[in-house]
């Protein structure tokens, strides 16, 4: 028996295209984040109270990826927004390259955020780097206080946790507080928001930072 | 349930190594799976086997690494095995860790059957 060493990541053909998206993303002063989740914790509704609350002020354009249909996108240019469905037919997660073949559609010149709303899934979008400046991860307070700890993969991986449906609270059994300590057990360097697309709450604060996040890597437009 | 693609790239890197006519004595396929890789280690081997079946890689099959999810505390300098997730320091409680390793998805080593050499 002989033996090769190979030492090589075997996701590296998405890094690689990840690296190339972010180049370009770098080369157009673009900020971009990556939102994820499980289904249904209302990052869909997050995103149309995001561009109804910065629309005007920001250039912002949209990737959505889906299991199958074009719903979202459907949702999201009622705001009058440049936005791009992806269906992946079954696949769990974005991957780089369909958000580079995406990119195609847009004219980056224009664009000062890139919002990428990944497949609802809190398992393989985490391991799957698109070329985002970060992931946003999204929980809400009908999923369970221990969903960070059930899935600590992700949260690794976030840089933001916005803990959304926070009108829900006195309706289920939840406490946002013990939510964000298990995430801070998991990531102590989390940025987090509460948020409830219903009543708006919290919505102002997560936009400014998202504003501020944005003029940071775009001082010139 | 990624798995599949996942396969599909590590047959990919094996293409990039191996001269096609020695595929068929390609034997362990050595893979490190951090815990926090995302990936199930038995679904893995599982896709591994039906997309290499009937092709010259038939033979061959993963030899998994499983690595720990360790962290380093910086403020008492201990190494945990977390494999819970976690990297609160589970000694003296303090955040102010780093990840060391458990988020491999890597190819290290490819193991080829030796050329028989023919009787003269």
């Amino acid at each position: 028996m002989s033996v090769l060493t190979i030492e090589r990541k075997v996701l590296e053909k998405n890094d690689d295209v990840a690296r190339r998206n972010r180049e370009l993303f770098a080369q157009h002063k673009l900020f971009v984040i990556n939102l994820v989740s499980s289904p249904g914790s209302g990052k869909t509704s997050l995103l149309e109270q995001t561009l109804k609350h910065l629309n005007g002020s920001l250039r912002i354009a949209v990737v959505e990826g889906d299991v199958q249909t074009d719903f979202d996108a459907q949702r999201v240019a009622k705001f009058n927004v440049p936005v791009v469905q992806i269906v992946t037919n079954g696949g769990c997660h974005l991957e780089a390259k369909l958000v580079h073949d995406a990119l195609a559609n847009f004219d980056l010149k224009k664009v000062d955020l890139l919002v990428i709303e990944n497949v609802g899934n809190l398992v393989c979008p985490a391991n799957y780097d698109l070329g985002e400046a970060m992931k946003v991860v999204v929980v809400s307070t009908t999923e369970g206080d221990d969903k960070p700890l059930k899935y600590p993969g992700m949260f690794h991986h976030a840089s933001v946790l916005i803990v959304n449906k926070i009108d829900l609270v006195p309706y289920v059994n939840s406490n946002p507080e013990v939510i964000k300590q298990n995430a801070l057990r998991i990531n102590p360097a989390l940025k987090i928001f509460e948020t409830s697309c219903t009543t708006t709450k919290g919505i102002p604060e997560w936009c400014e930072w998202l504003r501020s996040q944005t003029k940071v890597r775009d001082g010139s437009k | 349930m990624h798995e599949l693609s996942i396969a599909e790239n590590i047959v990919e890197i094996i293409h990039q190594h191996v001269d096609e006519d020695r595929l068929r004595d390609v034997r362990a396929v050595g893979v490190k799976v951090g815990t926090y890789s995302g990936v199930v280690a038995d679904s893995l081997e599982f896709s591994y086997q039906a997309i290499t079946a009937a092709t010259p890689l038939e033979q061959s099959f993963l030899a998994l690494e499983q690595i720990s999810f360790v962290v380093e505390c910086e403020e008492c300098n201990q190494k945990l095995i977390n494999d819970d997730g976690v990297t609160q320091c589970s000694s003296c409680g303090s955040f102010k860790t780093k990840i060391i390793s458990g988020r491999e998805l890597q190819v290290k080593d490819i193991e080829l059957e030796d050329v028989k050499k023919e009787l003269v």
